[in-house]
């Protein structure tokens, strides 16, 4: 691509307004996918600190730093903050935004200025949540859940973090609706569905759940705030409303949302490990319908939440087993990306190295999902630290370590600078060993009766709480080597080539930084995603 | 969907416009179909939005069958059946604004339009009427009188409130639509070349209608 070009229509540094207008205003989705980049990187330190208090005061039984109360609302917050203003949006706002059009062969997606709505409501929904810290009452205590009927019945600020929460929500959905659109109307020619780079059939598969869960917990959270307002009994037992009913609804839509927290993740990691192994994927159609089964089934399994709640056999063990099918596509697509490295010709690069960290991770999550979702060894661990671990080490060691592998893997495009790979590489050690020391411990102490939730414990807890601590320690300096050595590369990294990595996907025959156009012209698509045979004679020379 | 596309290539549209226009921030592409696709997934997400009251209705209809035939029974069915009429009336003249458009019949849209939009107060000022006249029997949420009747009737009046409120929210918004699209109308842009924005419009409506009829006999009329 001509260099002048590039040079002249940078996304970057491209002015279509005065200021940072440029940026508030940019229907640009490359622009917006950043805009989602840094106020998720806000967020998500925000949920850091506050599960690192958390840690801090579980050193000692009793009170180490902060009161029971402050203790409620810093879970509650942590969870909010962490589950719905950034694993949610995560992958698919920010490299979904940024790299969707560019991988389908698009200038944009289908609606760009509803794209810039979306984040306009996902940074008012944030706000809300946070105004509500500072008002009277005080913050939230009821847990990400807000299981009824203490969330009509506690006196602390909670219908404004209920808005925000539907207000994202809305966000959430107008993003689904867009992507699905932009996949059905935006393909470049000869881009048929089964030409699609997995990341976007990932994608696709979450705009759907997006579409189809997101409403059934808007009107619930609606609800709540209208029993807490109007009185009208439909959750108060008191008025002969049904707690049970509002967990239901809870959890059509909070399951999928799994989902949609951890396909995205799947589908980066199906783009960087063809990559690195120089192959193409092995089982494409296989893991483009894992996503669609995953998507599918997930609607299946929600109430394996509430096997305790009360609720007739026959309906648990349904879900049960239902819980158990929807591990097999997950099984499936670890195995395919197993396969593919099989035989590749590997290069150990930092983006492969996260991928390395999410296979062991995310295995041990699933693996121990079974232990939940059979009944007899659910009951044993229902909300214990056992839970806690296996959320963490599915979301966190899942879908988190992928948005770090997907920054490590897109970072040059995206930015056009490339980072110190030692640095990268060396914050993985730091980030595995805390990351484990922090949250196997909570299996251990979870199986050993730790409820979740508790400010205070028993004393023989003890010793397993401190290497916990100890490992959430270790685990934060990784992450401030990890994040300090991208923002280091951004003020001061090297200029980074159109395709450092070798791979063959659209998005790396585009300059990096990408330009405003994204394509000088629209390509034609004439082979599969992850077609190696032309490029890898190219890629030698430079590599 | 691959269908759609064998009709419309949008590679064309797309490459063209992006010779007119090298600015990606201000380009307008048209593409109706996609709109399309964007407001019967918007409408989706309005079905299940209800749905969970439904289902929440259909839970407690069973667990309160009795107290539900006997609260059902204090609805005012004319008022209701006036309303159901109102709003099936107002669907038909949003179908026939879009069809005139579509004949390039530009008053004659307008004129359909306004009735749609009439008929939408209609029913607002209806409804009004009957929660009022309810209120003032002391069947509000949280009345002193409502919370003397058993459990199943509160639960009733519960979801009422909360179904046809959120119904007439919707009516409300698409009244605020409406009126956009009035006056687009007036402005001409909407035209019989470019009326996609009247017809998502219309959709949203029938949907808005499209719920109606199923609150009305859930409510109204199985005792």
């Amino acid at each position: 691509m001509n260099s002048n070009f590039a040079m002249m229509n940078n996304y970057l540094t491209y002015k279509s307004k005065p200021g940072i207008l440029s940026w508030l205003l940019s229907t640009d989705h490359k622009r917006i996918g950043l805009l989602y980049l840094v106020s998720m990187v806000v967020f998500f330190w925000v949920a850091v600190t506050l599960g690192f208090l958390m840690k801090l005061e579980m050193l000692t039984p009793g009170k180490t730093i902060v009161d029971a109360q402050t203790y409620n609302t810093l879970f509650t917050l942590h969870g909010m903050i962490m589950i719905f203003l950034f694993i949610i949006p995560g992958i698919p706002a920010v490299f979904g935004n940024f790299f969707l059009p560019i991988q389908i062969g698009a200038h944009d997606v289908a609606f760009p200025r509803l794209n810039l709505l979306s984040w306009y409501l996902y940074i008012i929904g944030g706000l809300f949540a946070i105004v509500s810290l500072f008002l009277q009452g005080g913050p939230i205590d009821t847990g990400w859940t807000f299981y009824v009927p203490y969330s009509i019945r506690t006196t602390t600020n909670v219908i404004l973090p209920l808005l925000g929460a539907f207000i994202l929500g809305f966000s959430s959905i107008l993003t689904g609706i867009n992507f699905i659109t932009t996949v059905h109307r935006l393909r470049a020619p000869g881009m048929t569905f089964f030409r699609m780079p997995l990341f976007v059939w990932a994608l696709y598969a979450t705009a759907w759940i997006q579409v189809v869960a997101t409403p059934v917990v808007g009107i619930t959270i609606v609800m709540v705030i209208v029993e807490r307002v109007f009185h009208v009994g439909i959750f108060d037992p008191a008025l002969g409303g049904d707690p049970i009913l509002f967990q239901h609804l809870f959890w059509i839509y909070s399951h999928p949302a799994v989902y949609i927290m951890i396909l995205p993740a799947m589908g980066v990691v199906s783009e960087i490990i063809p990559t690195f192994a120089r192959r193409t994927i092995f089982g494409y159609k296989v893991i483009a319908f894992s996503s669609l089964s995953i998507a599918l089934i997930g609607y299946f399994v929600w109430a394996h939440h509430m096997f305790t709640s009360g609720m007739s056999d026959t309906s648990r063990m349904v879900f049960s087993l239902l819980t158990f099918l929807v591990a097999v596509p997950s099984g499936v697509k670890v195995f395919n990306w197993v396969a593919t490295l099989y035989k590749g010709s590997i290069e150990l690069r930092a983006p492969l190295i996260y991928v390395m960290m999410f296979i062991f991770l995310f295995s041990i999550g699933g693996l121990t999902g079974l232990v939940l979702g059979s009944l007899s060894t659910d009951i044993h661990v229902t909300d214990t630290y056992f839970v806690v671990a296996h959320f963490h080490y599915v979301m966190f060691g899942g879908t988190a370590i992928i948005l770090f592998a997907g920054l490590h893997y897109w970072f040059p495009k995206m930015f056009g600078k490339m980072y110190n790979e030692k640095v990268a590489i060396w914050a993985t050690p730091l980030i595995f060993i805390g990351f484990n020391m922090l949250y196997f411990t909570m299996f251990i102490l979870g199986y050993l009766g730790m409820p979740r939730r508790y400010w205070s414990y028993l004393p023989e807890y003890q010793t397993l709480h401190i290497i916990s601590t100890v490992g959430s320690w270790i685990l934060v300096a990784g992450l401030v080597l990890m994040f300090g050595n991208l923002i280091h590369a951004l003020l001061k990294g090297k200029p980074a080539e159109t395709n450092p990595w070798g791979g063959v996907t659209l998005e790396w025959t585009v300059p990096s930084p990408p330009p405003v156009e994204n394509f000088e012209k629209i390509p034609v698509v004439e082979n599969g995603p992850y077609d190696f045979s032309t490029i890898n004679g190219e890629t030698n020379g430079k590599n | 969907m691959e269908k759609i596309e064998l009709r419309e290539p949008i590679s064309a549209n797309q490459t063209n416009d992006l010779a007119v226009n090298q600015v990606a921030e201000t380009h307008h592409h048209k593409d109706e179909v996609g709109a399309k696709i964007g407001m019967w997934l918007f409408l989706f997400t309005e079905l299940l939005l209800f749905g969970g009251l439904f289902l929440l209705y259909m839970a407690y209809r069973l667990q309160y069958t009795n107290d539900f035939i006997i609260a059902g029974q204090e609805l005012n069915l004319v008022m209701g059946t006036v309303n159901t009429i109102i709003l099936l009336t107002s669907s038909l003249t949003m179908a026939l604004s879009i069809a005139a458009i579509q004949r390039g019949k530009k008053n004659l849209s307008i004129l359909f339009l306004i009735s749609t939009i009439l008929f939408a107060l209609a029913f607002l000022v209806i409804k009004y009427f009957e929660w009022t006249e309810k209120f003032h029997h002391g069947i509000a949420p949280n009345a002193p009188e409502l919370l003397s009747k058993p459990n199943g009737e509160i639960i009733f009046f519960g979801m009422y409130y909360s179904m046809t409120g959120l119904h007439a929210l919707h009516v409300v918004i698409g009244l605020i639509v409406l009126s956009f699209m009035l006056f687009f109308l007036l402005r001409n842009r909407i035209n019989e070349n470019d009326y996609i924005k009247l017809e998502n419009s219309g959709l949203y409506w029938h949907l808005v209608d499209l719920i109606w009829i199923f609150l009305f006999p859930l409510f109204y009329l199985i005792h």
